[in-house]
């Protein structure tokens, strides 16, 4: 006799997940199979993200050698496909160093710490439909709390490793994070409410029309905020590389390192995955039901690529230029998205409290000017004011010789 | 345009209105300069409007055997024209000369490295210690006799 | 509550990624601010001052290449302009053309160096860069025409030029403006009006002209604090008396101006390349001298050129024989040094590594 899973288990909506569990079922006690079925789905998952975020740095490498006007790696494989699997192995067979003064449990516990949150917040990405793994429903809530647990493992990173550099990086980058939380978590509030719902497969059904479109200034915030928490340029100031070396890692060596640098890549999968969903619609597409999982890997890509692209082209700011971004910028931006957001839903929604398609391109129309709207006027305010003044001109000047001045 | 190069001897007679102890004599390009009076020299020749050597150019320290010269390098950027002065220390060990740091702030570096390569010690340098090579160091490598 | 803060020490290299080699400062900070600066040299220091000393003249010509290893043309010139004036002789006119063209090429590579690494420390990873050397590159191509070598050149002789020009040099210097003409405006447009470039820049750092001129600073450093002194105008040597060109000057004296005066000059020095190309005519390119030069015992010449990090100067000391007696090399990359501390203390650790970038120091030519 086969075990049934409760119809209101957050589990049963994953297909493969029933699957596995009803043929351990079938053997097995019903609460090992239910064990068994989750390390399964784990497995599948940690190598999800530890893929994709070979997939990425391959991307990232090839994408910038054209940006650059250079190849980018294309010895190994198809198009130097196979070059993260060879930077993997030559980072395996490096010495493991443990600086002398380093903290070392702590030290050594990081990568682990920094690779565990990737992993936990895939749990509630729906891939296509009915493929999350668990679908919570306060699935917006449950990512942006196991976020925040890398600000902590790049504090230990930095306090452990006993570097002044690395110091730096970590003090800047929880500086950074705690500033981004704010906005980020202020401009989600805008989708949750248009979905009326926290749960990520509600949101992606809730997008007849992309919420990017309806909400551009929430897509924004985010966008920013989440290069910010992912250290990516133009906010890259915990691992300026050449500011302070590496920032937080720079002790680390051989496979700590190559978690370290898995966990960054796949920070950006990840956090491209869950942009896709809350902003571009998931797996929302034509027959998504044979196709979602296309939608949303081309959706994941656009945004990776975003990524790459910024890091391309943006100088790095200062820290306290960003904190000012943050606090002076992005965060009257995301209280004006939510009130904007508030109002319509308010005036808009029907007797039942539902937003339908016609409500939902209203919306779009007016926050696409409150967007370009806000932004002009928040982005005149930042603006740096009389920082510095034109010189006198002094009596050191040469006469009866031509020059050019800058203006 | 082109900047003017002062004549030893219009140097020097320039120098000798003012600081008549300080000069030694001159020859085709250059004033000489007694080596005690340099710091004064160096004032005068920056602060003294007519002729306004505000711009350091360079210090260099040349082994003699018997003697070191010092020969400072001057040009007004205002005034478009450069001048050299050189003053003669005598003897191989203990040699010094005063520092001219705080008439002109570039010769920090030369004045050090004039130490440390060739052994010239500038007094009044706020931290006159070897650039180049590492501390304990014996000898300066730049001497005729080193090596 | 009061919460106890110290001053802490970094040693910002010899190994980091942004001292352009190996160069290091003794950094203390207070949190991200800096508070004292001791810089300390010496890690790339070769004695080229005495092995000068122990070479005959033509032969040090291969040992000011690598001084400042990015404008090995410039030194070049600058070393052989001493031993012209040491020895009383001129080179011929076509010598002087090639040699201010070739000058100025080594000019455009080092600024594209110096303009690619100032932004690549402003964070901007790789993608300016990559443009400069594009674009240096080629330069490099038209070097190995003339000489066979791309960095270490050895091109310029006393007396003129090592050879005329190969035929098809002229050419591929044409199809190089041409070319250069649209990358480096694409260059431009990605760099001068950059708004993150110019909230790090703008105002960051100022070196006041009467604090510049009193620390000897000179170059692109000296002009962007305002100071319109080149020695290619004061004193014109080689071909720079037949030629017109403008001299840029920065008038907020900050990092911003500093890399604006770069860009500036850099336009100044296609402009000076064009009309040498339109001047230069057919004849000699080295004046018949004896291998071995004997300069009359007791003369002394000093030789300077506007090199791309500033005054280069040679201070040579004959005593009739073979080698120089003493062989002084002035760098501007060291003496520019001398303003670190006005540069760097109250500013930021992110600015400190700009500001760095900014006064273009070349290791080479700093330790020597």
């Amino acid at each position: 006799m086969s075990c049934q899973l409760a119809a209101d288990n957050v589990l049963y909506a994953n297909g493969l997940y029933r699957l596995v569990y009803d043929l351990v079922g079938t053997i097995l006690p019903c609460w090992l199979s239910y064990v068994i079925a989750g390390l399964v789905m784990i497995f599948v998952l940690v190598n999800a993200v530890l893929l994709g975020a070979a997939v990425i740095t391959w991307a990232e490498r090839r994408l910038l050698g054209r940006f650059q006007n250079r190849v980018g790696p294309n010895r190994w494989g198809p198009f130097g496909l196979f070059q993260p699997l060879a930077d993997l192995l030559k980072l395996l067979t490096k010495e493991d160093l443990t600086p002398d003064g380093a903290d070392k449990p702590v030290f050594a516990l990081v990568p682990i710490l920094m690779v565990a949150p990737l992993v936990m917040m895939t749990a509630v990405i729906p891939f296509a439909e009915n493929t999350s793994l668990a679908a919570l429903n306060v699935g917006v809530l449950y990512i942006l709390a196991v976020s925040s647990i890398t600000s902590i493992a790049i504090f230990m990173a930095g306090w452990s490793s006993n570097n002044r550099y690395a110091m730096f990086g970590a003090a800047r980058s929880v500086a950074v994070l705690i500033s981004y939380e704010v906005p980020v978590v202020l401009s989600l509030l805008g989708v949750v409410m248009v979905a009326a719902s926290m749960s990520l497969g509600s949101i992606v059904e809730a997008q007849v029309l992309p919420f990017f479109l309806v909400q551009p200034l929430a897509f924004f915030v985010f966008m920013a905020g989440m290069s910010a928490e992912l250290n990516r340029s133009p906010f890259d100031v915990a691992e300026a590389e050449s500011e302070i070396i590496a920032g937080y890692h720079t002790e680390y060596s051989g496979v700590k390192f190559a978690l370290i640098q898995a966990a960054e890549f796949g920070g950006v999968g990840v956090v491209s995955a869950i942009a896709a969903t809350l902003f571009l619609g998931g797996w929302s597409g034509p027959w998504s039901e044979y196709l979602g999982w296309l939608w949303f890997l081309i959706k994941t890509g656009a945004i990776v690529f975003l990524f790459i692209w910024f890091r391309a082209t943006y100088p790095r700011l200062r820290i306290d230029q960003i904190m000012a971004v943050s606090w002076k910028f992005l965060l009257p931006l995301s209280l004006v998205n939510l009130a904007a957001v508030t109002l319509e839903v308010f005036l808009l929604r029907g007797p039942e409290g539902v937003l339908t398609t016609g409500d939902l391109g209203i919306m779009a129309v007016i926050n696409v000017v409150v967007t370009v709207v806000a932004i002009w006027v928040f982005g005149n305010l930042i603006r740096d004011r009389v920082k510095f003044q034109a010189r006198q001109p002094s009596d050191v000047v040469v006469p009866g010789v031509t020059t050019i001045e800058v203006h | 345009m082109a900047v003017r190069e002062w004549a030893g001897q219009e140097l020097s007679e320039a120098l000798r209105r003012e600081l008549p102890e300080a000069v030694e004599g001159f020859d085709e390009t250059a004033a000489w300069v007694n080596p005690s009076q340099v710091g004064a020299a160096a004032i005068f020749l920056r602060d003294e409007p007519s002729l306004d050597f505000r711009f350091l150019n360079s210090i260099t320290a040349i082994d003699y055997v018997e003697y070191f010269d010092v020969v400072y390098h001057l040009t007004s950027l205002k005034q478009q024209w450069c001048a050299v002065f050189k003053t003669r220390l005598y003897g191989r060990q203990d040699l010094s000369l005063p520092s001219v740091y705080q008439v002109w702030k570039g010769a920090d570096y030369q004045e050090r490295e004039i130490w440390d390569l060739m052994g010239v010690y500038f007094e009044g340098h706020p931290n006159m210690k070897r650039i180049m090579l590492w501390e304990g160091f014996e000898g300066h490598p730049l001497r005729k006799d080193f090596l | 509550m009061t919460i106890r803060t110290e001053p802490m020490t970094v040693n910002v290299g010899p190994q980091h990624p942004s001292t352009h080699g190996v160069f290091r400062v003794r950094i203390t900070f207070d949190g991200e601010d800096i508070v004292e600066v001791e810089p300390v040299f010496g890690y790339l220091h070769r004695g080229t001052e005495k092995l000068a000393e122990e070479r005959n003249y033509v032969q040090v010509v291969t040992l000011t290449d690598r001084l400042d290893y990015t404008s090995s043309m410039i030194n070049n010139q600058a070393y052989c302009i001493a031993v012209e004036r040491l020895l009383g002789v001129e080179p011929p006119p076509r010598a002087k053309y090639l040699r201010t063209l070739t000058a100025e090429l080594q000019r455009i590579a080092a600024h594209l160096i110096a303009v690619g690494f100032f932004v690549q420390e402003l964070g901007a990873f790789g993608t300016p860069l990559m443009y400069a050397f594009r674009s240096r590159e080629r330069i490099l191509e038209l070097f190995e025409m003339l000489c066979g070598a791309r960095i270490t050149v050895s091109y310029m002789r006393p007396g003129g030029v090592f050879a005329d020009a190969p035929r098809e040099f002229w050419p591929a210097l044409d199809r190089f403006l041409e070319d250069f003409e649209v990358e480096f405006a694409e260059m431009e447009q990605l760099l001068l009006e950059n708004e993150i470039l110019m909230i790090r820049t703008r105002g960051v750092s100022p070196i006041p002209p009467e604090v510049a001129v009193n620390n000897s600073v000179s170059g692109p450093v000296l002009r962007a604090s305002g100071v319109n002194w080149d020695w290619r105008k004061q004193d014109p040597y080689d071909a720079y008396d037949q030629v017109e060109f403008d001299v840029p000057v920065g008038s907020h004296w900050d990092n911003y101006d500093r890399f604006w005066v770069r860009i500036q000059e850099v336009h100044q020095s296609l402009r000076i390349i064009r009309q040498c190309i339109e001047q230069i005519e057919p004849g000699p390119a080295r004046l018949e001298l004896p291998l071995v030069l004997r300069p009359d015992p007791g003369r002394e010449a000093y030789g300077r050129v506007e090199a791309s990090k500033g005054e280069l100067a040679f201070y040579l000391v004959s005593d009739g024989g073979i080698a120089p007696y003493r062989c002084k090399i002035r760098s501007p990359s060291l003496i520019n040094l001398t303003i670190i501390e006005e540069l760097l203390v109250g500013w930021k650790l992110a600015d400190m590594i700009v500001s760095l970038g900014s006064i273009d120091i070349n290791m080479g030519e700093v330790d020597r």
